[in-house]
This record gives structure tokens, sequence and C-alpha cells, in this order.
């Protein structure tokens, strides 16, 4: 069982790790549009990390904290992608 | 580890797969069309196969209802996400990368 829920943790932090390597594109990127697109794919990696932390230590309220961060995360990419047509190159 | 628990493993081992496919596309590819696709696609399988392991993993009913809900709700937002983002970079006349343009 210890043995699990490491495992469980270690793909989490693989996650993470991929989160980090996305954010080298929020950095360079050459237009708003890629490092919103980095922004959307680092939040996502975050909201599986949250969830398989929950699985690993058995805490079911985690999920809650995931589900609303992925709310978050989608509207972010929403509200960006119309307020930068909108008032275009603000940013 | 039981049976249930390696093939939990497994599914979280494909979505970690999908995910580093995400961020090496999100990487190396040449313009925002081309990174929005592999983000679309490659993280929402991801995302989508990891929370199944975790749906799993989690044994109250309610849990696997609040991951069932994450899945459902991955599934419709991502591309979602990607599909606007894209458009506004359509709208603001960003032109896709071709082989004659860029070399």
């Amino acid at each position: 069982m210890v043995e699990f829920s490491t495992a469980l943790l270690a793909i989490a932090a693989a996650f993470v790790l991929f989160a980090v390597v996305a954010l080298y594109r929020v950095f360079v990127g050459p237009t708003i549009h890629d490092r919103v697109i980095a922004v959307n794919v680092a939040g996502t990696n975050t909201v599986i990390a949250i969830a398989l932390v929950a699985a690993a230590f058995e805490e079911s309220t985690f999920l809650d904290v995931a589900l609303v961060y992925a709310l978050l995360n989608f509207l972010l990419s929403i509200a960006f992608s119309k307020f930068n047509v909108e008032h275009g190159g603000v940013l | 580890m039981t049976p249930v628990e390696w093939a939990i493993v497994a599914l979280a081992l494909l979505g970690a797969f999908f995910g580093a496919v995400a961020a090496i596309g999100i990487v190396r590819m040449p313009d925002i069309y081309t990174r929005a696709h592999a983000a679309s696609k490659s993280d929402t399988l991801g995302a989508v196969l990891t929370i199944a392991a975790v749906a799993l993993a989690l044994e109250s009913n309610l849990s696997t209802v609040k991951s069932v809900f994450l899945i459902v709700f991955m599934f419709i937002t991502n591309p979602t996400a990607a599909h606007a983002i894209a458009r506004a970079a359509q709208e603001q006349g960003i032109e896709p990368w071709t082989k004659e343009g860029d070399g």
C-alpha cells in the first residue's frame, strides 16, 4: 500500500515537471496567444497533480479544489481570448 | 500491489505519457496553431486518462462522482479554450506557419 501511494505521488511530480516545461513557452512565446496556451496547459497539469495527490492521500476533499481550479483555468482562457480580440494588443 | 492498483498505475502512466507529449509539443512546435493542436489533444487525453485512474483509486461513491464530473468538464472545456485562443489569434491576423515562409 505504501508503494502504491508513492507511485501516484511520483506521477503527480511528473505532471508538475511538465507544467514547468510549459512555463518555458510562457517566457519566450513570440505572441501573447502562445503564452495563454502554455498557461492553460500548465493549469491543466496542476489540476491533474491535485487529483493524483487526492488519490495518493485518500483525501477526497482535494477533488473539490481540483474542480474549482479547472473552472478558473477555463474562465481565464475564455475571458482572455475575448478581451484580447476586443481591445487588440493591450497586453 | 493488487491487480486493481496495477491497473490504476498503468492508467496514470499512460496519462503521464500524453502529458509529456503535450509538453514537448508546446515547446517544439513552430507556431500558435500547431501548439494549440498539441495542447488541446494530448493534454485532454492525458487529463482524462489520469483522472480515470483517480476515479478508480478513490473508492467512495461521492469521490467517484466528483472524478467523473471532472472528466466530463475537462473533456468539454479544454478543447473549447484552445479553440477560443486559436480563433482570437486568427482574428488578429496571425498567419499560419508554412514550410515556404519560415525555411
